[in-house]
This record gives structure tokens, C-alpha cells and sequence, in this order.
């Protein structure tokens, strides 16, 4: 073996990250060097495994040359490797941030659970064993709630527990889940457990416990109840990854096992999640015009983005993987975009020191990075063009309409004329005079661009569609069925 | 019924008990083991199913050991920011603080 093939082994997305922790953590100076250094070699390694995929095709490892069922698989598609970039860029752009945004004393606590999330959310987008998908999800639980504590105020703390009771309630049905499927497939591994005969009841049980759980942590209304706390009280950083990042984790499970475990699901199951998507659209949208601080705003834009993913799934039974390729799309899209609009939003809290939008003073003059961040986001998230927002949504609403689904390309419709509203009620306070209280303070110049690169990135996403539509389809992860060639 | 999936519907009857607590209890600590209850329902439930007709699956007990460290991890994280909650509002309780 050569050793650059070596080197793109996916292996390694996991051993750096986690020894990158394990450093920051017993580093006493300089953690937000050595940090920044992991997450870029962590991207350098994500653009290595998209280049080999461009030549090989999907692949295949099997940790310590022990394969299932003893050993762990890890697995490489388009649609894993468009995670793990989307997680690379995304993580590069709050690192960046992060370097400034946290004092020494916070930084300590801050760098080694930031790389350990990175480490957990990267194993799980390239696991496809249900098991090693309930560990690496724990592990992301834990991580997210620790880094949600971290800034350890009264509503912090509060928010975090909440959390935390809520996404162990979710690993805990996911198990259950997990066990009733293991006992009549003798299987983990998703394409086995897809391809054995399962009694419709125990597939039903199976997949109402596990659907359950994993919502219970994507926040789908109506459980989305301890996100808005959690997102808003998080200090900027994690806010950001949190949004962009986490929730999406729980998604990307639900649609793997919708794909390859549970094919036959009815169309009933669709509409459900579908209706509940379009509320999560209308009723997030609704809150986030209702709020009166920008980071509470910016959490209830993510409960109605959230909703789009869970909209179209009606769709995807005539549509196939065009429309789960739109789907993928808006899911980079609101990643790059949100985790923009939270690192912007923390800029407004840091500048003027509250985040009440009716008190923002003339932003745009003082700040005028963070104002084109926060409106070059706002873009992607209303689905204007170019955008990555808006591609994706043409997608679904030239699909809805081909199939003669009114009712998702009404909300479809209506959410991108709500979610200008609340967009515009931002971006209208940045540019007026408010009442200022107390100095404002200097915002660092990373803290800056930053977000502003990844409201760029949102944007270009929009030119990059078809390439990216065309990446995503390497491996075929939208047809169930195991394919042997790697 | 065999003994297995008599252990198996304990396993089961453990989890919803577990549910139901942490559905009604207001304190964070019941409400913290009542997930540790439902996860032991879970086990339960892996290692009797684990039983076949050839003998036992080693699989699901390694899962099972697995699966009780990321418990520990867990509940050992749910403590300490339990009381860290307790510390900041006064209660071991989820009680809603406001949003000022």
C-alpha cells in the first residue's frame, strides 16, 4: 500500500480529531492554534477521501482488519463523504472564530470537547452499523451538552439539562430499537438488516422507537421543544455547530435507515413527517417573527429550516434521489448559512454587549462584515437566488409541482415568504439608529470574516449544485440494496 | 412463553416504567434514574434475545458492555450538571427560568 493511499484511509477522520482533543486538553498555552491546525488537517483529510471517492468509488474499512460482525466497518459513499466535507468546511469557519471569541480560561474547556465532537460526529457519518450509530450519536449528545454548559449561566444550565434528558430519552428508544432488529436479523449492518425478512410488526416497532428518538434530537415539531433554550443560551461558537451541525446528525441516521432499512415503508409515514415538517416550517417561522432577541430568532429559524428536510419526504417515494439530493442540498445550505447567522448574531451580542433587535445600533456602519455575513445568509435561508437555500428549494417545488402536491409547494412558498420576514426584521434594525447602552466594544477581525466566508460559501453553494447533486449519487446511497463494487 | 422472552418483556415493562418516570417526576434525580431504568430495560432486553436455539450470541452482551460505559459516561455528565443547576437556581429542577 502506498502511502498516500494510506493516508486517505477514513480512519484517520476519527484518530486526528480525537488525539487532536486529548493534546488541547493537556496543552497549557496555545490550544487555539493547535486546535485551528486539527480542524484544517481534518479538512485536508475530507478533500484526500473526496478525491480518492472521485477515483475509486465508495470504500470500505474494516477497523484493525476485523470485519463485522466483531469488528467495525466504516464506509465511504458520496453521501457520507458531502457530510463529512460539509462538517469540515463548517468547523473550520467556528475554529476560526472560536480562536478569538474565547478567553484562555474559557478556551480550556471549550478546545478539547470542540475536537471531541468533531471526532464524534465524524465517526458516525462514516459508520453504517446500527450499533456503532448509537455510540457515535451518545457521543455527539454528550459533547453538544457539555459545550451548551460550558458557559455555565443559570439558562445555560438549564437548557443543557434539558438537553441532555432529552437526547438520552432519544438514544435510549433508537436502542431499543436497535435490539428488536438485531433479535429477528441477527444483524446490525443496515444493508443486512435491510435486505432480511423482518415481521411488519416488529419492523414497525422498530422503526416507530427508533424515528421517535432520533426526531427527539433533530427537534422536528413537536419536539423541538428544548432547542430554542439550548441554541440562544450556548455561547456563539457553539450555538453555531450546534445549528448547523448536530441536529443535522440525527437526520442523516433517519434518512440512511429510511433508504436502506426500512424501504417499504408506506406513505403514511411520509405525510406524517411530512405534515410535521410543514408545521415546523409555519410555526418555527411564526416564533422566529415573534421574537424580540437575535439569537432566539436565529434558534427559531433553525426549528422552521429543520421543517423543509421532513416536507419533502412525501415526495420521495415518485421522486427518488433527485429529491433526496434536494434535500442533501438544503442541508449544506442551512449549515453554512446558519452557523453564519449565530457567529453574526454573537458579533452583535459581543459589539453591543445585548442582543435585543430593537436596540441595535446602526451595525451596518460599525460592523459592516457581520452585516453582509448576517444578509448573504439571510439569502440562502429565505431560498432567494443564487443560493444554495434556493436551489434546493427549486428542486422540491419543481418536484412538488411535477407530482401534483399543492399543499408542499404552498408551504413551500409560504416558509420563504415568512422566513423573509424574519429576516428582514434583523437585517432592518442593523441598518437604523437605536438607543446604544454603555461602549461598545471592538469585535476581533476573525470574528468577522469568519462568518461573512461561510455566508459566502452558502452562496457559492448555489453555483455548485449540479456538481455537488452529481458527487452526492457516487455509491448510489439513495438506492437500497448492497452494491459490491468496493 | 419461553424464559427468554419472558426476560425480554421485563426488559420492556423496565423501559416504560423508566418512561413513565421520567415523563411525571418533576427532580432531576429520579428523573436522571429513570433513564438509567430504561437503559437497563434495553440490556435486558439485548442479552435474553441473545438466547437461540444453537447456543448464545456473544454480540449483543459486547454490545451491552458498550453500552453500559456510555451509561456511566452519561449519568456521571447528568450529575455534575445536575448539580451545577441546583447551584445556579436554587431547585434540582427543569423549571423555566425566563428568558432575561
Amino acid at each position: 500500500m502506498s502511502g498516500v493511499s494510506l493516508l486517505v484511509q477514513p480512519v484517520w477522520l476519527i484518530l486526528l480529531p480525537l488525539v487532536g482533543s486529548i493534546m488541547v486538553f493537556l496543552l497549557a498555552s496555545r490550544r487555539a492554534a493547535v486546535g485551528v491546525a486539527v480542524v484544517a488537517g481534518n479538512l485536508a483529510l475530507v478533500a484526500g477521501s473526496i478525491g480518492r471517492l472521485g477515483i475509486t468509488g465508495p470504500w470500505q474499512h474494516s477497523v484493525g482488519g476485523w470485519g463485522a460482525p466483531l469488528g467495525i466497518d466504516l464506509y465511504l459513499d458520496g453521501l457520507s463523504a458531502t457530510m463529512l466535507a460539509m462538517t469540515a468546511l463548517v468547523s473550520l469557519g467556528i475554529s476560526a472564530y472560536s480562536a478569538a471569541y474565547f478567553s484562555a480560561a474559557a478556551a480550556r474547556h471549550f478546545w478539547p470537547l470542540w475536537l471531541l465532537l468533531l471526532t464524534a460526529m465524524n465517526a458516525l457519518f462514516l459508520s453504517r452499523d446500527l450499533f456503532n450509530l448509537y455510540v457515535t450519536l451518545e457521543l455527539v449528545g454528550i459533547a453538544a451538552v457539555a459545550l451548551t454548559a460550558m458557559r455555565g449561566q443559570r439558562e445555560a444550565l438549564v437548557a443543557a439539562m434539558r438537553y441532555l434528558l432529552t437526547t438520552l430519552l432519544g438514544s435510549m428508544s433508537y436502542l431499543l430499537g436497535v435490539a428488536l432488529l438485531y433479535h429477528s436479523t441477527g444483524s446490525v449492518d443496515m444493508v443486512l438488516v435491510g435486505e432480511a425478512p423482518i415481521p411488519a410488526s416488529v419492523a414497525a416497532a422498530a422503526f416507530a422507537l427508533m424515528a421517535v428518538g432520533l426526531l427527539l434530537k433533530t427537534a422536528l415539531f413537536p419536539f423541538h421543544f428544548w432547542l430554542p433554550g439550548a441554541h440562544s443560551s450556548a455561547s456563539a461558537p457553539v450555538s453555531a455547530a450546534l445549528s448547523a451541525l448536530v441536529v443535522k446528525v440525527g437526520f442523516y441516521i433517519l434518512l440512511r435507515l429510511w433508504i436502506e432499512v426500512f424501504p417499504a415503508l408506506g406513505d403514511g409515514v411520509a405525510w406524517l413527517l411530512g405534515i410535521l415538517g410543514g408545521v415546523a416550517v409555519l410555526w418555527g417561522s411564526l416564533q422566529a417573527i415573534l421574537q424580540q432577541r437575535a439569537k432566539m430568532l436565529v434558534a427559531y429559524s433553525t426549528v422552521a429550516q429543520l421543517g423543509y428536510f421532513f416536507l419533502a419526504l412525501p415526495l420521495v417515494a415518485a421522486g427518488g434521489s433527485r429529491v433526496w439530493g434536494a434535500i442533501v442540498l438544503l442541508v449544506i445550505a442551512h449549515a453554512l448559512a446558519k452557523a453564519a447567522m449565530f457567529m453574526a448574531a454573537g458579533n452583535l451580542l459581543a459589539f453591543a454587549g445585548h442582543d435585543r433587535i430593537r436596540d441595535l445600533d446602526r451595525v451596518v456602519q460599525r460592523m459592516p462584515l457581520t452585516a453582509a455575513a448576517l444578509g448573504l445568509a439571510g439569502v440562502s435561508i429565505m431560498g432567494l437566488p443564487p443560493s444554495g437555500g434556493f436551489s434546493g428549494k427549486w428542486l422540491l417545488l419543481q418536484a412538488s409541482l411535477e407530482q401534483g402536491n399543492w399543499p408542499i409547494a404552498l408551504v413551500l412558498l409560504l416558509g420563504g415568504v415568512l422566513a423573509a420576514v424574519y429576516v428582514f426584521k434583523l437585517l432592518e434594525h442593523i441598518f437604523t439608529s437605536g438607543t446604544p447602552l454603555g461602549e461598545p466594544r471592538a469585535v476581533a477581525r476573525t470574528m468577522e470574516w469568519a462568518p461573512l466566508m461561510l455566508a459566502i460559501g452558502a452562496i457559492v453553494l448555489g453555483f455548485l449544485a449540479t456538481t455537488t447533486l452529481d458527487f452526492l449519487i457516487i455509491g448510489e446511497p439513495f438506492v437500497p440494496g448492497r452494491r459490491d463494487d468496493y | 412463553m419461553t424464559p427468554a422472552q419472558l426476560y425480554a418483556l421485563v426488559g420492556i415493562g423496565l423501559f416504560f416504567v423508566g418512561l413513565y418516570a421520567l415523563g411525571v417526576r418533576q427532580h432531576l434525580l429520579p428523573r436522571i434514574l429513570a433513564l438509567n431504568i430504561m437503559g437497563s430495560g434495553v440490556f435486558v432486553v439485548l442479552v435474553a434475545l441473545a438466547r437461540r436455539s444453537d447456543g448464545v450470541d456473544p454480540v449483543p452482551h459486547a454490545m451491552v458492555i458498550t453500552g453500559i460505559v456510555v451509561a456511566v459516561s452519561a449519568t456521571a455528565l447528568a450529575l455534575r450538571l445536575m448539580l451545577r443547576v441546583a447551584h445556579a437556581t436554587g431547585s434540582a429542577t427543569l423549571t423555566d427560568t425566563g428568558d432575561e
